[in-house]
Parts: C-alpha cells; structure tokens; sequence
C-alpha cells in the first residue's frame, strides 16, 4: 500500500464516517434478515406467545405444533413434492434448451446470427402481453398441465445472451483440436464447453430454478384445478385467508392458526436459501461476465 | 424466425436454379455447413416462435372482436375501437395515476437508494465485512412476491403484528395498514426496496471495481477530500452504468410487477391498487374480455417500447452510451 492511499482513509473525519457507515450497512444487513429470522422463531412459537409477544428472535417455548400441523395436510405435502418435481424437470429443461441455443449463436460466422440475436433482444422490450400468450398456451393445450409452468418461460433472453457471451470468449483452440479428433458440434458442446463452463450454467440454473420455485404468476392463470397448484398458491391461500382480503373474511371457514402461517413460510423459502450459498459463490462472477454488452 | 425462413428460401431456391449468384452460393454452403449447428439451436428457435413471437401474431386481436370458436383470423376487425374504449374509460384515469405513482415512487426513491447502498458498500475498507453486508442484502431478492406479501402480512398483522404494534404505538392509533389505502404506496416501495436494493447494487459494484485507483491517488496529492473524491471521480466513473439502468427502468415504467401488486390488493384497497397490469388479469382472464385487455397490454408495451428508444436517443443526444 502506498502511503496515499494510507492517507486516503486517515483523516478524523473519515475515519467517523467509516464507523457511521460500517454500523449503518450492518444495521441494512441485519434488516434484510430480521424479518425472516422473526417468522422463523414465530413458527416454533406457540400459538399464545405469537399473539401476544409483539417481536421476538427465540421463542420462550419451542414447540414444532405448527410444522407438525402443517405437514400432516395431505394437501400441503402433494404440493411440495409437486413443486420439487416441476422446479427440477423445469430447470433441466430450461438451461439445456438455452445452452443449446447459446452455444451456436456464439460461434461469430454463423449465418443469420446477428438476425436470431436482433429478434432475441427485440423480446427483451416488446413482449405481446399476458393475454396473447395466455391465449397460446391454452391454443397448444397446456392449460391445467405443469408444462404451462416450464415451457412458456423455457429460454430467459438475458440469460442466453449471458451464457452466449461466456461461451464467445472461451479459447477456440481446444474446441478445433476435439473437432480434428473427430468430435461432433454435440460432442463439443458436451465435452469440452459444457465442462470449462460449469460455474456459468450452475448460476443460471439456479436462476432458473429459483425462477420456478418461486412462480405464482402462472400457477395463477394456468392451473385451474386446485388438486395441481404449486407451493406458492398453498401459501398464498393459508397466509391471506385471514389477514389480507377482506372477501375471505367473510367465510364461514375458520382462519388457520397464525403459527401455520408461519411455518408455510419458512418452508417455502428454506429451499432457496438452502440454494443461495451456491448461487452467492458464482453470481457475481456470472453475472459480471457477460453483463452490459452493448 | 426470419432466418429459418431464410435459410429454407435460400436452399430451397438454391436447389431450383441451376447457376445460383456466388453470394447465395456462399450463404447456401455457410448453412450446409453450420447444419449441426442449426439443429442444436431448433429447439431454442421453436421455443422463440411459439412462445414469444406467436403471442406478438396473436395480439392483432386487440383490432378485432376475438371469438375463440371464429379463430384469430377469422374474428370481426374493429380496428381501434377497443384502444378507444380504454382511453375513455372511466377506470382510465385511476388506472394510469395508481401506475405512474408507483412508478415514479420506485424511480425516484428505490433507484436513487441503490445507488447511494452501493456507494456506500464501496467505502467499507474490510472486505470480509463488506461480503458480509453484501452476502445479507442479495438475499431477499431470490425471496418469492408470494413469501414477501405474506411477511408482510404477519409483520403488520392486526393485532399482532411486531410492525403494527410498534407504528400504532408511536402513533398512537388503530391503523390497519394492511387494507387501509393511504398505507398500500408505502408498503409497495417499502417491498421492493426491502427485496431488491440490495441485489440492485451488484451491477455498480461491478463497475465502481474497474475504476482506476492511480484517479484516486492523484486527487489526494491535489488535496482533494473524500466527499470531493465520490462526487468528481466514483460518480463520474459510474455513470454511464447509471444512465443504462434509467433507461431501462424507463421502459419499464408502466410495468409495476404483477405479482406484488395483485398479491397486496384486497377488497378494500383496490382504488390505489388497480393498476394496468392487475387491471389485464381481472378483465381478461377473470371476465374474459380477452381482445379488449389485449389492447390493454398492447397499449402498455407499445408505450414502453417508445420509452425506452425515447430515453436511449435522449442519453445519446447528451452524448452518454445507450443500450442500442
């Protein structure tokens, strides 16, 4: 270090603000998991102490009550399982059809590359709307069927671009020598760029997987039958049914207990937290490869 | 779609006349062979044309009167009646303040935080501490609209809720902020701000990394502080990063999130709640108006498709890098 930048930092009133700003970004760190580190402790929390103890980060009595009530829903547990399945088949699906496609567009003399990739950025910012594609997906017969949850939303066009750039800039070397050797494009792709390329896709499989796990815009408009909906219509059903609308109020039907609405919660995020370790180790790296250009 | 096309044409007549021009012949030779190359990319070019560009064919039924039995084509063309319709319509009026607001609300209050969140981050000299607030921030962006609706709901639950309790105790009152109208604004800039600030600053952080240092030691001989370091070398350095994200936040305007806002509107709040988006499902889907909210839609892309070349051509009049 040289002594300017020694110096860049050692004045008093630097200083301050260095102590002002580490304690105010841990206080927005803190906040951006308080929330949830409270409706984690409310779902080992018994029903009593969540009605009455205003906040609290440990409940005073540990109970399991409401993930024991809620996973004994013959319901509940069809729709986890569900949502598995689909995440799992839905990001396979989705990230071999956008490697597929990307690894072609990044070879530069391909013809009608620059045509394919001008009508894949068009879809970035003109899309027809809802309803067209509402209109398709029930034209191809995908109405009520989990397919309607993988297909319409198969290739993200930011992240093909993305993986598209990351596959650009890989030495071509190594994919001429397999080719002498005889290798097919296939083979190529699966032998030599798929391997030097693995944190790339990891990150945006996991995009995508995140993508599915998390969508309620087309179990909405596509699953008509409630023996189908997916974890995040189950939660979105036990968690409004008292306190946000007003229409559900007016049911005969009782409330389910505050802490299921708790434990649904934490369930159907543990997932994607237990995910983002892995997503946190490469995004940055992912997202930076091949962002913004031009 | 259009290469495909081309493709076939250009074999296909390849095939037909005997002496084809030398540039056709190249073309044709080109596609023969990157034919491997083709089949790999099929897929991905079925999935674009199906479920991407078919919707684009489809919406023409925002011009006509779309029967499902009568098909696309065959249904009444009533041109821009259903646009007229829309523009006259009393919900109109609503309907673009309830968006504009929360547009403007997300533009000029969450934007401007994450850009200032990632100044900050900046600033932390211990990396350690620095992935750490980072590593907290990222996460409640891969948080679903459906989990963050529903903390919301338990944090200001009546009665209960830590949230309620602690604002109608400093307040002193009975609000249920839940369902009350003047409180639904608040809560959807207090949403997104809470799930995407933080993810918000990775893109900054990228580009305040590949700023010069040696800017920074020369400003300090020269006796500049740190607040005249931020404000005449980071800023500076990320700004056409900044000028990117307005642009397409700007497009994006009259897109205000399905998903948050249907999930945070209830019965008695749906005068501030209503807007385009939400307004598309409940009078397509819901009622099955479908070429009426179609023309809704299209209207709504159409606009921030302006928007964003509106913005773009702006930026490169002022001689800052667009998109394009």
């Amino acid at each position: 270090m040289s002594s300017a930048s020694h110096k860049r930092f050692n004045t008093p009133a630097g200083r301050v603000f260095d102590v002002v700003n580490v304690v105010m970004l841990l206080g927005v760190g803190l906040l951006a998991i308080l929330p949830f580190v409270y409706v984690l402790a409310g779902s080992f929390a018994t029903e009593l102490e969540i009605t009455t103890r205003p906040f609290f980060l440990w409940p005073s009595e540990v109970t399991t009550a409401s993930y024991a009530s809620i996973l004994s829903s013959a319901a509940f547990v069809r729709a986890f399982v569900t949502t598995v399945l689909v995440t799992l088949v839905g990001t396979t699906i989705q990230l071999a059809l956008t490697a597929l496609m990307a690894y072609p567009l990044s070879k530069v003399d391909l013809p009608g590359r620059r045509t394919i990739l001008s009508l894949v950025i068009f879809t970035m910012v003109f899309s027809a709307g809802m309803i067209p594609t509402f209109l398709i997906v029930k034209e191809l017969g995908l109405l009520d069927s989990y397919w309607a949850l993988i297909l319409p939303m198969a290739i993200n066009p930011f992240s093909l671009i993305i993986i598209k750039n990351f596959f650009e800039q890989l030495p071509h070397e190594l994919e001429e020598s397999a080719k002498i050797d005889g290798a097919n494009e296939l083979q190529v792709l699966r032998h030599v760029v798929v391997p030097l390329s693995k944190p790339v896709l990891a990150t945006f499989a996991l995009f995508y997987a995140v993508g599915i796990w998390n969508d309620y815009m087309s179990p909405l408009l596509y699953l008509n039958d409630q023996d189908m909906w997916t974890l995040q219509m189950i939660l979105r059903q036990v968690t409004a049914s008292a306190s946000l609308t007003a229409e559900d109020l007016a049911t005969d039907v009782p409330p389910p207990a505050q802490g299921i609405k708790f434990a649904v919660v934490i369930i159907a995020t543990i997932p994607v937290l237990l995910a983002y370790p892995f997503l946190q180790k490469h995004f940055a790296k992912g997202m930076l490869i091949g962002s913004v250009k031009g | 779609m259009t290469t495909i096309v081309d493709a076939a044409a250009a074999t296909t007549a390849a095939r037909r006349t005997p002496p084809p021009s030398p540039r056709r012949n190249r073309f044709r030779s080109a596609v023969v062979r990157y034919r491997w190359l083709f089949l790999l990319m099929l897929p991905g070019i079925v999935y674009f044309a199906l479920f991407r560009f078919w919707p684009m064919y489809g919406a023409q039924i925002a011009f006509r009167n779309y029967i499902p039995f009568l098909g696309i084509e065959g249904s009444e063309w009533v041109g821009l009646g259903h646009f007229e319709d829309f523009f006259t319509n009393p919900d109109f009026p609503r309907l673009l303040t309830n968006t504009l607001i929360i547009a403007a609300l997300s533009l000029f209050v969450a934007f401007p935080l994450t850009i200032v969140l990632a100044l900050l981050l900046n600033e932390l000299r211990l990396t350690i501490l620095r992935r750490t607030v980072q590593t907290l921030v990222y996460i409640p962006h891969f948080l679903s609209w459906t989990v963050v609706v529903s903390l919301t709901g338990l944090l200001f639950a009546a009665g209960s809720g830590p949230l309620w309790t602690l604002l109608n105790g400093v307040f002193g009152g009975d609000t249920n902020f839940l369902t009350d109208p003047t409180w639904f604004r608040p809560l959807i800039v207090l949403q997104e701000i809470w799930k995407n600030t933080g993810w918000g600053t990775i893109i900054f952080l990228a580009a305040l990394a590949g700023v010069n240092q040696e800017q920074y030691e020369a400003a300090i001989i020269d006796g500049a502080g740190r607040w005249d370091r931020v404000w005449h070398i980071t800023l500076p350095s990320i700004r056409p990063t900044i000028v990117i994200m307005l642009i397409l936040q700007t497009g994006q305007i009259l897109n205000t999130g399905f998903e948050q806002i249907y999930l945070m509107s209830n019965a008695l709040n749906r005068s501030v709640a209503d807007v385009f988006d939400t307004y598309v499902y409940f009078v397509g889907i819901q009622q099955g108006a479908y070429s009426y909210s179609t023309a809704v839609g299209l209207a709504k892309a159409i606009v921030g498709l302006i928007l964003i070349f509106g913005t773009n051509w702006l930026a490169k009049r002022f001689n800052q890098q667009g998109i394009f």
